[in-house]
Order: structure tokens, then C-alpha cells, then sequence
């Protein structure tokens, strides 16, 4: 066998496995029931977070998956498991378990490109931080996935003074904020291409390491 | 096999011409099979060849080629689906997406990771475990984390409703599974191998075997969702998706191996495949997370 062992780790870093589309047919086995419902409803600070998914044409994309990731309200980014809790008996997923804050959740857009997700607000992850949710988008057609963030609106302005935002333009910095639309609603639309493009952002290795992190053996 | 030949026209000997790029999809392309229209003319297998030599030529500069481009014209639903504006990096080491989610005990059970025993008798097909590990780029492996997959069944389909290629659909094999690494980073799945299938991105379009798979780091910004191919298939030269990754030795870094010892005797046949999973791992704050 060729792969690395623990007593010693690659030297150099290791290619990548490369992206490829989610395709068409995840529905039965990526999507599960509740995957959108952080907190149960009729939770009293729950908050609904709503969008469409759009294509270059202007279309919706109802073949879309979106994932998000966040802080919970006190900004704990420790997650916690149970997004695809099961039922031991039957095997399907039942849900979270309305106790944990689990962080994850998973939703597939409907075939009008539309998505709903229910959760809580997230808090600061680190003292002044901004708060927000990241997001995954994955479609057929698709063939890396997308990261993005969703701020809410009461952020936007600790937003446009994050230096690695500073550089974009009013409006391609509005693409980041969801829009209050209710008393605890918002809404949040994503444009894959073209004009009002939402920002998708990546996570480069380097150069800039963690505070204290190892460095890299090896690296050049 | 495609030689990397250069954008039109050279094109000396073809029997049609080719002066016009592929030709996107229509907006709506929910079709059978989810993909291009039968309404719009469809390219010849000769044209998405010339548009993998393009799109390849293109690539050829690019700093990196680990991943596919998401703008990749012979994969005719990507037309409308890719972004124009470059990402923007971003490289806060406190970023949420540097943690990820958890997943546990109550995720997964242990009959999840055996796709062959979700019904009542067995499915049709030739039985076989894919394993291997998941590791971050320095060659840590990623441990407790969930690997999802899913499949057509051995005649080629899907059971999804969608799916509407004439074979028949296998109703001892619905084709998902789940499970969650061990302390190696190691995951197994025992399924069928899956059968190729026709899609509508142009005429004659198959795609060769493949299992999809998810995979979470320990980090959200390695989030990982791709496909395993089977050694040896004669249609990887025509599969615009598995060409959409440029560089050869990344698209040989999809493809498993057959490995005899991982075979059982009298049951099935083994095949590894050991993943890596890109981005920045949430080095920062791994001596304080919980397993």
C-alpha cells in the first residue's frame, strides 16, 4: 500500500481527490427529512431564511442542494451531531433531536428553485466578529461546488468594514446580506451568473497560517 | 483515446464542421434524464471531443488543474451554472467555515454502510466493497466524519423518479449508503457495481460506472462531493464530466483500484480508493475537539 501512515505523515502536501458534479439524482440519498429545520417550528426565536436559486438565464435552478454551517446564538462553532439522528428501528432519519444545536443543515431546493431554512441567528465566533452563515451550493451542471455567506441585514455595515470585503463594490457586497422581509424573515436569493452574481468566496491554502499553527514539514 | 487537440479549425479529416462552439442548453433542461433537452440539436460525440481539446487547451496554463473548471462547455448543463467572477479568497484563520459539522452515533447505523442488505432479498449484480481512507492534504486522517454514496443499480438507473432510462430499476437495490470514518480515516461500503447509463448532454452520451460520494473534513472549507470511477473503462475517453478535470494525473486520482486482497473469496471483489480532501484543515483548534 502506498498511502501515508500516521508515524509518518506526507512530507509534501498530497493532490487533492478533484470535485465532481452532485449530478441530478442525490434526492434520495443527500436530502433528508427536516434537513432545513435547525430548530423545531414554533421555536419563539427561530428565524426563516428563504431564497431562490437563479441560473445565467434567469431561471431557477430546481435541482440545486444547499448546505449551511454556522454559530450557534452565543457563537460556538463546535457543532454538535444528530442533524441525520436516526430512528434504530426503521433506519429513517427523525430529526434532530430539538435539544442540540447541531449547526448543519442540509436542504434541496424545490423544482421552482425555491429553499427555506429554519434556525437561529447566529452569534459573533469570536469577540467583534461578524456573524454569519456559510453556505454550500451544490447543483447538476455544477461541477465544483460554491461557498458563500449569508449575513443578516442588522450586520451590513460591520460587514463593509471587513478588510477582506473592502474591495468589493456596493452591490456585489449586497449579494452577502439577506433582506428583511417580516418580523423574523428573510430572504435570500442566489445568482449563479451574470448580473447581481452573487460573491462566491474559497479558502486558499496559505500563505497566511493560523497563530501558533505547525508549519507545514516539508513545505517549501 | 482524445488527443488535446487545439480550438477549430484544425480539424483535418472531420467529417462535419465544427466552426460553432457547443451549444448551450436551454434554460429548462429538467428532462428524463435531467440533463440537455432532446429539443435543442444535439452535438455529435465528435463535437464534444473537439470541445474537450478546447476546453483542455485553454486549462493548460492554469495555476492549478487539481479541480475541474466550473465553466467546462462540453459539459453542456455547466453553461449557465458557472459563475464569471473569480471566487474571493478569503483567509481568516477564526472562519466559521475552518470548523465544520459533527456527526455521531445517532447519524449512522451500522447497517447503513451495506447497500446490499436494504430490502428483503438481494439485488442483482456483482457484489463489491469499496474502501480506503479519507485524509487532508498532509496526510492526517479525517476521523468520525460521514461519507455518503450513492449509485445507479447494475443495469444502469437510479432509483429516482426522474430517471426514466429504459432498464430496469432493481427493487432489492434502492443505492445509497452512509458511514462515518474510523480513528484511520478509513471508510467501507459493501454494494453492487454500478452500470453505465445514457444521458442527454449529446448524442450517444454514456457516462462510465461511477459512485458518488460526499465527504466532510474536519473543516467546512473541505467539503468534498465527487465521484469513483472503476479501473479499466472503456468510456472514460468520451465522459465530458470525468474529462472536465484537465489534468490526467488528477482524473486518474477518481478512479479506484481493483485490489485482489480486499476480495473475499466466493463473495467479492475489492476495491480501494483513498480520498484527499482539499482546503485549509482546521488546524487551529484540533487538540480541543471532541470526538
Amino acid at each position: 500500500m502506498t498511502e501515508p501512515t500516521a508515524a509518518a505523515p506526507a512530507a509534501m502536501p498530497l493532490p487533492p481527490t478533484p470535485s465532481q458534479t452532485v449530478g441530478p439524482f442525490y434526492g434520495y440519498a443527500l436530502s433528508f427529512a427536516g434537513g432545513g429545520d435547525l430548530v423545531p417550528a414554533g421555536h419563539p426565536e427561530a428565524l426563516t431564511l428563504h431564497g431562490y436559486v437563479f441560473d445565467g438565464a434567469g431561471e431557477p435552478v430546481p435541482d440545486a442542494l444547499l448546505e449551511f454551517w454556522q454559530a450557534d446564538p452565543a457563537g460556538a462553532t463546535a457543532g454538535a451531531p444528530g442533524s441525520l439522528r436516526h430512528d434504530p428501528a426503521t433506519g429513517q432519519v427523525v430529526g434532530r433531536d430539538t435539544v442540540r444545536f447541531t449547526g448543519f443543515a442540509r436542504v434541496p431546493a424545490d423544482a421552482d428553485g425555491h429553499w427555506t431554512l429554519r434556525t437561529l441567528a447566529p452569534g459573533p465566533h469570536r469577540p467583534a466578529a461578524v456573524p454569519y452563515l456559510a453556505l454550500l451550493l451544490f447543483a447538476r451542471g455544477l461541477l465544483h461546488h460554491l461557498h458563500t455567506r449569508v449575513h443578516l441585514p442588522e450586520h451590513a455595515e460591520a460587514l463593509a468594514a471587513e478588510p477582506e470585503f473592502a474591495a468589493l463594490p456596493p452591490e456585489r457586497l449586497n449579494t452577502l446580506l439577506a433582506v428583511r422581509e417580516a418580523e423574523r424573515r428573510y430572504r435570500f436569493d442566489l445568482r449563479l451568473q451574470g448580473e447581481k452574481e452573487t460573491v462566491f468566496c474559497d479558502f486558499p491554502l496559505g500563505p497566511h497560517q493560523p497563530p501558533g499553527a505547525a508549519p507545514v514539514p516539508g513545505a517549501r | 483515446m482524445t488527443a488535446q487537440h487545439p480550438p477549430p479549425p484544425a480539424e483535418p479529416g472531420s467529417a462535419a464542421p465544427h466552426a460553432q462552439p457547443v451549444p448551450p442548453p436551454p434554460p429548462h433542461g429538467a428532462t428524463a434524464r435531467g440533463d440537455a433537452p432532446p429539443l435543442s440539436p444535439a452535438p455529435s460525440q465528435a463535437d464534444i471531443d473537439e470541445a474537450i481539446g478546447a476546453a483542455h487547451a485553454r486549462a493548460a496554463h492554469a495555476a492549478t488543474r487539481d479541480h475541474p473548471p466550473r465553466d467546462f462547455p462540453p459539459y453542456r448543463s455547466s453553461a449557465l451554472r458557472h459563475p464569471l467572477a473569480a471566487p474571493l479568497p478569503l483567509r481568516d484563520p477564526e472562519a466559521v467555515e475552518l470548523r465544520g459539522p459533527v456527526f455521531g452515533v445517532t447519524d449512522v447505523t451500522a447497517l447503513d454502510s451495506d447497500l446490499t442488505r436494504r430490502h428483503h432479498a438481494e439485488p442483482l449484480g456483482e457484489r463489491i466493497t469499496v474502501t480506503g481512507r479519507v485524509l487532508d492534504r498532509r496526510g492526517r486522517p479525517v476521523r468520525g466524519q460521514l461519507v455518503e454514496v450513492w449509485q445507479a443499480n447494475a443495469s444502469g438507473r437510479y432509483a429516482h423518479r426522474l430517471d426514466q432510462h429504459p432498464a430496469p430499476l432493481d427493487p432489492h437495490f434502492t443505492g445509497f449508503g452512509r458511514c462515518l470514518t474510523d480513528d484511520e480515516g478509513r471508510y467501507a461500503f459493501t454494494t453492487i457495481k454500478p452500470g453505465a447509463y445514457p444521458w442527454r448532454n449529446h448524442t450517444n452520451a454514456w457516462r462510465p460506472a461511477h459512485i458518488h460520494f460526499s465527504l466532510f473534513g474536519d473543516a467546512f472549507a473541505q467539503r468534498l462531493v465527487t465521484q469513483m470511477y472503476f479501473p479499466g473503462d472503456p468510456l472514460f475517453p468520451y465522459d465530458p464530466i470525468l474529462r472536465s478535470v484537465t489534468d490526467l494525473a488528477a482524473r486518474e486520482r477518481l478512479v479506484a483500484d481493483y485490489d485482489h486482497e480486499l476480495s473475499v473469496p466466493e463473495w467479492s471483489l475489492g476495491y480501494r480508493w483513498d480520498i484527499v480532501l482539499d482546503g485549509p484543515a482546521a488546524t487551529w483548534c484540533e487538540e480541543g475537539r471532541a470526538r
